[in-house]
């Protein structure tokens, strides 16, 4: 048995479609069967709410009087795209404003506006003929724009990987606050209830389709940026008029250490149209996979130390190497499935018909890395290949002379095998003889927890080793943890010098 | 319940270095638990908790010894109209003060807090604060 959609559409119309969120599908197929599923049920509404960087509105200011052609907006001193036409803007939700007092964004912006706000317009130009004006400043409502049409290019991931940490220090990413040594795994997601978990296939999702869109019904403009659905990362990009958008589903963000975003409610319908849409929307948390990744590694390939379903990171807890780990989640289930509630609830009031995609998205298609032009430089390029070390057995006499001598401030310690065991540095020297001598070999004075790099780590990763740790050189090691270089922070003048070695 | 203990090296009444919380348990005999401490060179800071029915021998004991003692109700606090019931602040927390229940809306058990403050950071939303 197939249906059609026009009879869904017609069933919409005189309010007997019979209207089910995704999270209850599972359970009614189990009961019906597939084929009794498509008798019964007409729609599945689906919902996530999460960050969503890639996000933002296009603005139409009007004219003033006389006339401007704006060069550089700010809206609230956060800086929107004016490279368009004279009253146009573009503002970007992770774009931050000017002043540093506090972190405030886009995303601010577009919920004050939502929220029924007043928000500053400051604009300036250098004036031409037809558009004399040179700055202007005003306060403008969300109702006192011609059009507030958001565009997020990149909206509704299909599921993304979770996130942890396998280094001694938190970190503060995308993905929120990390503990060392996998202390917990952040993940975002809504699972069951994901739009385009619902159609992998993206049969009835594609260009045209009407969406929930943050309390505003909204439309499908066609695949997001970075779509990669033939991994499983499929996106998309979607508009909504932001005068019809709801604050309880357009919600500024800010992640520690790591900058603004914007939580967005996007939610899509699901026409019912035959066996094969049935089971794609009975997919379960347990159906769901992806991977636990570890962002302490500063790369873009980063390794993958499990792979869980949405129903085990759901739970609260995972194992990592055979340890319990907690997991947090960054999008909300429960105001997901709010938004899949509320779309339900349109429909079956016949507020939104249902339409099919006047373009399909293409479900094998898959991004790319960047290409580089030009490699990023290595450790290797610039190291300091003549390493003055010493053995942890010499006394700290020696250390002293052999740093005056060769005009260093680092010593890498070696054990008898050549091996590195430890750095000392000329503080350590000093301190040394401030405390009075009784420490007498450079073993008990080292640092025996080195930070240290590798010739194959690009530049910028070990000047970042540098900066955080709070110091002025890094050991460089091979495979069997072998002194092969130096690299310090005059080594990284080279690289503005000319003297990188090819 | 828990109490939050100032002391201070700066008045001449305060009891500086004097080990007044071992002092106390041994004296009253109940069980203080030390949850947090933060020791700076002239002041110091200790968060405690002890069973509700000695709290106030407890509180009067360290007074009289000079420590200034402030109940904690609410630990942390949690802004309803911010929060969006994502769970950002679940596992950063090392007490477990969070949760989600069948509703999946977050639960706050706010007795269990310490002050860490791990969770006022994490939160993408700025919903948590800590009592003043």
């Amino acid at each position: 048995m197939e249906k059609s959609l026009d009879l869904i559409n017609a069933r919409i119309r005189d309010g007997s479609a019979r209207v089910v969120t995704a999270d209850e599908m599972p359970g009614i197929v189990d009961e019906l069967g597939e084929e009794g599923a498509l008798a019964e049920v007409d729609v599945v509404t689906t919902g996530t709410f999460g960050a969503m960087c890639s996000s933002g509105a296009f603005f139409n200011f009007g004219h003033a009087d006389p006339p401007i052609r704006m060069e550089r907006v700010w809206l609230n001193d956060v800086e929107a795209y004016a490279g368009i036409a004279a009253v146009d803007a573009y503002l970007g939700a992770t774009q931050e404003a000017e002043s540093k007092d506090q972190v405030y964004g886009g995303a601010h912006v577009l919920e004050e506006l939502v929220a029924g706000g007043t928000v500053e317009l400051r604009a300036t130009s250098h004036g031409t003929d037809c558009y004399p004006r040179r700055s202007i400043t005003t306060e403008l409502l969300l109702e006192d724009m011609n059009q507030a049409i958001m565009v997020n290019p990149r909206n509704s991931y299909q599921r993304y990987n979770a996130a942890t940490n396998a280094t001694d220090r938190t970190l503060q990413t995308y993905m929120g606050t990390l503990l060392p040594r996998c202390g917990n795994v952040s993940y975002s997601g809504a699972g069951t209830l994901s739009p385009l978990a619902n159609d992998p296939e993206f049969r009835v999702i594609g260009s045209g389709v009407s969406i929930f869109l943050a309390g505003a019904e909204g439309m499908i403009v066609g695949e997001g940026t970075q779509h990669s659905a033939g991994g499983g990362f499929g996106t998309l990009m979607v508009t909504g008029d932001m005068k019809q958008m709801r604050q309880e589903f357009l919600r500024a963000a800010v992640m520690n250490g790591y900058g603004v975003t914007m939580y967005v409610g996007v939610g899509i319908p699901i026409p019912v149209l035959d066996t094969g849409i049935v089971r794609s929307t009975a997919v379960r948390d347990e159906d769901i996979l992806t991977d636990i990744i570890d962002y302490g590694t500063p790369r873009r390939d980063r390794p993958s130390l499990a792979k869980v379903s949405y129903a085990d990171l759901r739970s609260g807890s995972v194992e990592i190497g055979g340890e319990t780990v907690r997991t947090s989640s960054l999008s909300s289930y429960r105001r997901a499935r709010a938004v899949a509630t509320e779309l339900k609830d349109w429909i079956e009031r016949g507020k939104m018909e249902l339409a099919l995609p006047t373009r399909r998205i293409d479900p094998t298609k898959r991004a790319r890395p960047m290409r580089e032009t030009a490699v990023s430089p290595r450790v290797r390029e610039i190291m300091n290949r003549q390493v003055i070390s010493i053995t942890e057995d010499e006394e700290i006499r020696v250390a002293a002379k052999r740093l005056l001598k060769d005009e260093t401030n680092h010593l890498p310690v070696l054990d008898g095998n050549g091996t590195l065991v430890g750095i000392i540095t000329t503080y350590d020297v000093s301190k040394a003889v401030v405390n009075d001598g009784k420490l007498r070999q450079v073993k008990d004075i080292m640092t025996r927890k080195v930070i240290k790099t590798t010739p194959d780590e690009p530049v910028d990763v070990a000047a970042r080793k540098l900066e955080q740790n709070n110091i002025s050189a890094l050991p460089v090691v091979d495979a069997t943890n072998r002194v092969v270089g130096i690299l310090s922070a005059i080594d990284l003048g080279k690289l503005f010098g000319g003297r990188r070695r090819r | 319940m828990k109490l939050l203990l100032s002391f201070s090296r700066k008045g001449k009444a305060d009891p500086g270095r004097e080990p007044v919380i071992a002092r106390v348990v041994k004296e009253t005999g109940v069980l203080i638990n030390v949850e947090k401490a933060n020791i700076d060179s002239m002041a110091g800071e200790v968060l405690i908790d002890v069973p509700d029915r000695d709290a106030d021998l407890v509180r009067r004991r360290l007074e009289e010894m000079g420590v200034a003692v402030h109940v904690m109700e609410n630990a942390i606090t949690l802004d309803e109209a911010e929060c969006v019931d994502c769970g950002a602040c679940i596992s950063v927390c090392p007490q477990e003060v969070f949760s989600f229940d069948e509703e999946w809306r977050l639960r706050v058990i706010a007795e269990r807090c310490v002050l860490c403050g791990k969770c006022i950071r994490a939160c993408p939303h700025g919903a948590l604060s800590q009592q003043g």
